[in-house]
């Protein structure tokens, strides 16, 4: 019985379809970059890394490296014929340090050795004499040096100054949100090989192939058509292979145009955390004027966030941290100033929610700070400033002109609220704390608003290309990459369903520059959104061709052929797809078509950032309820209730999976996830064993996770809406409950920072110094 | 001629001549022999993405074969002499056209326990451990104990709950166990083979089976690295690059891996892992139960080893503030003469202790529990599970009929650096009575026992916060067993 074939299922948008690679994942046979056989004569390649934060190169003395074991070559940023950067958009981002360092462990030189362990063996014995230059190292020091990686950004509506000497209320302060490593468990990795007539191929673990492509093309002086740049999955990207993958892809290809042999470069993973851009952490300054009823009538934010020595994808972090200030609230009057640091640390960037987090953050933050000064609910003044429901409202248009279309946030918290029994564990929390003096409990309800598309409208574009076989199987390529998201699983749902075909009927080929060009990042949740659309185009426009041949021939019009279960039907004769395709291959019919989808409707002025930047927003909430141990400052999360909106799920499975482990990574970054840096500007924390994402036991014992009832308002692929980045947000309520459990020994307004590690929450208890006191 | 390194691998005996003794388990199975199913995430056993499963002869184990998942990254191959190894490409059944996956791995699928997939192969490998430990008993495990089997598996795209679902819903199809007895005759066999010395490149890897011979191999060759489960000397390799020299393996010893309980004291074998000897421990002790629980995970339970802890010295090392307070000695040998010392006698100061070259850490020995003692111990760190503690404390207090403190031993690790005893603090206690006024004065007592450093784990301020702290969670506690305090003293667990 046990090997018996069954009819694989009929599974259908919005069924619940085992991740494409799962079986493979499951048994080891799912290959990554590194379990792919070498090309014989293969190399390996590591960087050199410097040891000091800021300073200039004297004297490079490589001669030890050269001659330790198993060295092949060394090379230094002399050795590259074209452009030294591997910046996605100021060309400020050096592949190796060329004189100058700008950070600690910035590499500058690669080791080529015969292994991969000689490679970083001789890489760590290089004497280099730096002279060593003050350095800056966080956002606050850079603000006051006035040291920026791009100028600083003002966005206001109204006259926040006027509307906050108006208030009756008023109110400031700072917080400190702090930055987040990615911990993909595949580290970075490349490997690449020279292939005819000066061409050059390489396999990069990438969230961006088409920039992989073109940054290895810049750096060799080529034109784009000479690389090809592949990628079948990824072990996890999360933002950090947007742009970061670049170095590693040029330092490969480097090695591989160089000494005419295959090399492959995997960071070992210390260097990996070490030389790696993070989530930015900001400084964030607020003030903001109240009613009585905690209706926020003006608001104003400097957000100070650290960029690290160069831009990198800062400017749209930055940007949409602008963009998100708002949350779920209309902010009549608000002035938010937008500080880019630049510092002498790691170059940050992309890390899901790009910017948008530490936005809303703020707005989360004053809001929790209004509900606590007027001793009133946070909810209830959450509720209290949610924009309205009625598009053309007078409460319906955000601070950069964006009228909101779709706004669900009321009748989601409303359900959540209700469903979670929030108001009357509110009550028994307030209970258990009065007879409680060690142990703290406290509740929150977060919601969350997130705006989808990528805010540079150009990237909001996709092709892909869809193939069918005589014998009636599909092949899919598009220009998303496959991270663990389920961006393929989806795809293959989306073409299989309109063909009417089971989904082990459709393959995926590696994403790769030579099928599909011009590919945009798969990033800002939008893998599904643009590629579905352009997989939907190219197989319908293929389908249209097959029901154009096989309708006439059974006298029934094209559109009332019908394609299901695996069958294609016109008018009571039903065949096989197979026996069709094979019938239209012999009849000369085209099977195979590209699609191409740009997104509608989104413009937006990056001079005024006013504009719509964004073609729809995602939602969702959450409630979390928490224990605090005033003695050590230790917590337990102890229930988590989500509702979250996908739209119409095209895989509910997927996406709960995508909500809950974006929740367990924002509750990791609020929480344990805390980088330290030594006064020399050297990070402490490059490695598992000091750096803390949570583990099995941190998922809360009762974790309620539901998607809320809903269809996107615009015409996205089936309706759906991105779920990629919304849900890192969920998790402020984990912080929030935290900060209500402090509160409920402190009172008022306790400073909590972010994360809120065991120190931090009894700092915010008021049991140590404030942070900047004498010790 | 020197035999091979041989072990049980792929339902036959695998003999490995050629590699570095320091070659690692993951190292061999991805670049020697191209098994690339596990993977390295990180090369320090902290992640669990290499994670395989040894087996070992224990007549006290289903079919006389004991399993245990260990990290892979920081074995080294020679460990695995006289060993079976199973990877993540052993799992599905073979027999028939297709695979047929295991039930954790089809409930792996069923539950959309993966998403990127590179972390999957090492929690597969942990559960199927866990999997294959339940064959006797066939009980699905609790989520509390799944969390705790995979404490040293990092996933940074599910958040976990698919895969807790996954370890349950295994339990639900039809069983799999594998068959022990080939691998016990193999193993059986390979246990009569002399204790393995083996060189390569003038670099020797030497097995003693007998302790007497261990004895004579370190006394004669004092500057080899003595290597016990290699959770900490693995990363002397993978991370600081070391070269170690000749190396002299414990594991091999049978007589070090004993816990004997004897009337008034345990003595537990320099070569019994974290996992058996914690066992031990809690059975006498139940307050041991946390630090059991949250030492490291399980797989570097499973492969380190208490004596590997202690001899190592670390200041923040978990199992020692326990260990101290309790008054235990540790039994050092050298050729064939033993002698012992108080264990905090031992540790002399950063990384240095009272071992001579040429000595080794036989065993321990901790007393038992004894009526009037009152025993705590506590860890603080930024995450409950596999994490290095900011602040470890134990305390015993020895009371006399009264109530009165006869004797107090309190002991902490991340204070200091080495593991320390706090002197004043135990002054403070001792001859008192166990009273809030006693305990305020031993908090601030404590003030002047230690200053601590401010690093990427917490800061001095907090360390020393904590440390009073801890001793007055002790007392709530007591006074929450006596019925004195009715809420919470601590967080749920």
């Amino acid at each position: 019985m046990k090997h018996e074939h069954p009819s694989p299922p009929i599974h259908k948008v919005g069924d619940d379809v085992p991740h494409e690679s799962a079986a493979l994942h499951v048994s080891g046979r799912a290959t990554y970059i590194d379990d792919l056989p070498e090309p014989a004569g293969t190399l390996h390649a590591a960087f050199g890394l410097a040891t000091v934060a800021h300073g200039r190169i004297r004297k490079l003395d490589l001669d030890d490296v050269r001659h330790a074991p198993g060295v092949v070559a060394v090379l230094t940023a002399a050795d590259i014929p074209g452009e030294n950067n591997c910046g996605p958009v100021l060309h400020d981002d050096p592949i190796l340090a060329d004189e100058l360092v700008q950070f600690y462990n910035q590499p500058i030189f690669i080791v080529v050795a015969r292994s991969h362990d000689a490679a970083r063996r001789a890489a760590r014995i290089a004497k280099v004499d730096y002279e060593v230059l003050p350095m800056i190292r966080n956002a606050a020091e850079a603000a006051s040096a006035g040291n920026f990686v791009l100028p600083p950004v003002n966005v206001a509506r109204g006259d926040a100054d006027a509307a906050l000497a108006r208030a009756p209320h008023r109110l400031r302060g700072n917080v400190l949100l702090g930055g987040q490593e990615h911990f993909y468990l595949e580290g970075q990795i490349a490997s690449a090989q020279l292939r005819e007539d000066d061409t050059l191929h390489v396999h990069t673990s990438t969230q961006h192939p088409t920039e992989m492509q073109q940054v290895v093309a810049h750096m060799l002086g080529w034109r784009q058509h000479q690389v090809t740049a592949e990628c079948r999955r990824i072990g996890g990207g999360f933002g950090g292979k947007e742009s970061q993958s670049a170095q590693i892809a040029c330092a490969a290809a480097l090695a591989a145009w160089k000494l005419q042999r295959p090399v492959k470069l995997r960071l070992d993973r210390d260097d990996d955390m070490a030389i790696t851009g993070k989530r930015h952490d900001f400084d964030i300054g607020y003030e903001a004027g109240f009613d009585d009823d905690g209706m926020i009538l003006g608001v104003k934010f400097e957000l100070s966030s650290r960029c690290g020595f160069s831009a990198d994808l800062s400017g749209p972090v930055n940007d949409r941290a602008i963009f998100h200030a708002d949350n779920c609230y209309y902010l009549d009057a608000i002035a938010v100033k937008s500080l880019r640091g630049k510092t002498n640390t790691v170059s940050n960037t992309a890390f899901r929610g790009f910017g948008g987090p530490q936005g809303m953050f703020a707005i989360e933050y004053v809001i929790d700070d209004i509900a606590r000064t007027l001793d009133l609910d946070p909810l209830l003044v959450r509720q209290r400033n949610f924009y309205g429901t009625d598009p053309a409202g007078p409460r319906n248009l955000t601070h950069y002109g964006m009228a909101i279309e779709d706004n669900v946030a009321p009748a989601l918290v409303a359900q959540l609220a209700r469903d979670s029994d929030y108001e009357a564990r509110r009550v028994a929390i307030a209970q258990f704390n009065e007879k409680s003096p060690v142990v703290k409990r406290g509740i929150a309800l977060t919601p969350l608003k997130f705006g989808i598309s990528f805010t540079a409208t150009l990237f909001n574009q996709a092709g892909a290309l869809v193939h069918v076989y005589a014998d009636g199987t599909v092949t899919v390529s598009h220009g998303g990459t496959e991270m663990g998201q389920g961006l393929y699983t989806k795809i293959r749902q989306i073409a299989a369903h309109e063909f009417g075909l089971p989904v082990n009927d459709v393959r995926l080929t590696p994403t790769d520059t030579s099928r599909v060009p011009n590919t945009s990042a798969t990033a800002a949740s939008s893998g599904t959104d643009l590629n579905g659309k352009a997989v939907q185009q190219a197989a319908q426009a293929v389908r249209e061709r097959i029901a154009a041949f096989f309708g006439p021939l059974h006298n029934v019009a094209p559109q009332d052929v019908v394609f299901a279960d695996g069958m294609v039907t016109a008018d009571g004769v039903s065949l096989p797809f197979g026996a069709v395709t094979a019938q239209a291959y012999r009849a000369r019919i085209q099977l195979w078509d590209s699609g191409f989808y740009a997104t509608p409707k989104i413009h937006y002025d990056a001079k005024t950032m006013k504009g719509r930047p964004f073609f729809y927003f995602a939602y969702g909430a959450s409630v979390s309820e928490v224990a605090i141990d005033t003695l050590t400052g230790e917590t337990k999360v102890l229930r988590v209730d989500v509702l979250h909106d996908v739209g119409k799920s095209i895989n509910p499975a997927v996406d709960i999976g995508q909500i809950e482990g974006g929740f367990i990574q924002g509750m990791g970054w609020l929480t344990t996830e805390e980088l330290w840096w030594r006064p020399d500007g050297k990070l402490m924390t490059h490695a598992p064993s000091t750096y803390k994402i949570p583990a099995a036991s941190d998922c809360p014992p009762v974790f309620n996770v539901k998607l809320f009832d809903n269809s996107n308002v615009e015409d996205s692929i089936h309706r759906s809406k991105a779920v990629g980045e919304p849900p890192l947000m969920l998790p402020f309520s984990v912080f929030f409950a935290i900060r209500d459990a402090v509160a409920a020994r402190t009172g008022g307004c306790p400073r909590l920072d972010a994360p809120a590690t065991p120190e931090a929450i009894l700092r915010a208890l008021g049991e140590l110094p404030a942070l900047g006191a004498a010790a | 001629m020197q035999r091979p390194i041989q072990f049980w691998f792929r339902g036959r005996l695998q003999s490995v001549s050629e590699v570095s003794p320091t070659r690692t388990v993951l190292q061999w199975l991805r670049e020697d022999v191209h098994a690339t199913g596990s993977k390295e995430g990180c090369g320090e056993g902290d992640c669990g993405a290499c994670t395989v499963t040894i087996g070992e002869l224990d007549d006290k184990a289903p079919g006389g074969v004991r399993l245990r998942a260990v990290n892979s990254c920081i074995q080294f191959l020679p460990t695995l002499d006289g060993k079976a190894l199973f990877t993540v490409e052993d799992l599905a059944d073979k027999q028939g056209s297709t695979p047929k996956l295991h039930p954790v791995q089809q409930a792996m699928v069923d539950c959309h326990g993966s998403q990127c997939g590179f972390c999957t192969p090492g929690f597969v490998m942990s559960l199927w451990a866990d999997y294959e430990s339940r064959a006797n008993s066939g009980q699905c495990p609790t989520r509390e104990e799944i969390n705790d089997t995979l404490s040293g598996n990092l996933c940074r795209c599910t958040g976990y709950r698919p895969i807790v679902d996954a370890a349950q819903k295994a339990w639900d199809m039809a069983p799999a166990h594998i068959d022990r007895n080939p691998i016990r005759e193999v193993l059986e066999t390979l246990s009569h083979l002399p204790s393995l010395d083996y060189s390569h490149n003038g670099q020797r890897f030497q097995a003693p089976h007998a302790v007497s011979e261990l004895g004579t191999a370190i006394a004669a060759q004092p500057d080899a690295q003595i290597l016990s489960g290699s959770t900490d000397i693995g990363l002397w390799v993978t991370k600081h690059l070391k070269q170690l020299g000749n190396i002299i393996y414990l594991g091999a010893c049978e007589e070090l891996r004993q816990v004997q309980v004897h009337d008034d004291v345990l003595e537990i074998g320099a070569g019994v892992t974290l996992t058996d000897a914690f066992a031990a421990l809690v059975a006498d002790e139940p307050d041991w139960t946390e630090q059991a629980r949250r030492f490291a995970s399980v797989p570097v339970r499973n492969a380190g080893t208490l004596g590997g802890n202690v001899a190592n010295g670390s200041p923040i090392g978990d199992s020692m503030p326990g260990l101290i307070a309790l008054g235990a000695r540790i039994v050092l040998q050298h050729g064939a003469r033993l002698r012992e010392m108080a264990l905090d006698e031992f540790y002399l100061s950063y990384q240095k202790t009272a071992r001579e070259p040429g000595e080794f850490v036989r065993a321990l020995k901790v007393p038992r529990a004894q009526p009037g003692r009152i025993f705590r111990s506590y860890k603080v760190s930024k995450r409950q599970d596999q994490d290095i503690s900011a602040v470890s404390a134990a305390f015993a207090l020895y009371t006399d009929g009264d109530g009165h403190i006869r004797d107090a031993r309190v002991a902490f690790g991340g204070m200091a650096a080495t593991p320390k005893r706090a002197s004043a603090c135990e002054a403070a206690l001792r001859g008192q009575p166990w009273s809030e006024e006693t305990v305020r004065k031993a908090m601030d007592a404590l003030d002047g026992d230690y200053a601590p450093l401010s690093d990427m784990r917490a800061s001095s301020a907090y360390r020393s916060k904590v440390a009073r702290n801890l001793l007055w969670r002790m007392w709530l506690e007591t006074e929450s067993m006596r019925g004195a305090v009715q809420a919470d003293v601590r967080l749920p667990a």
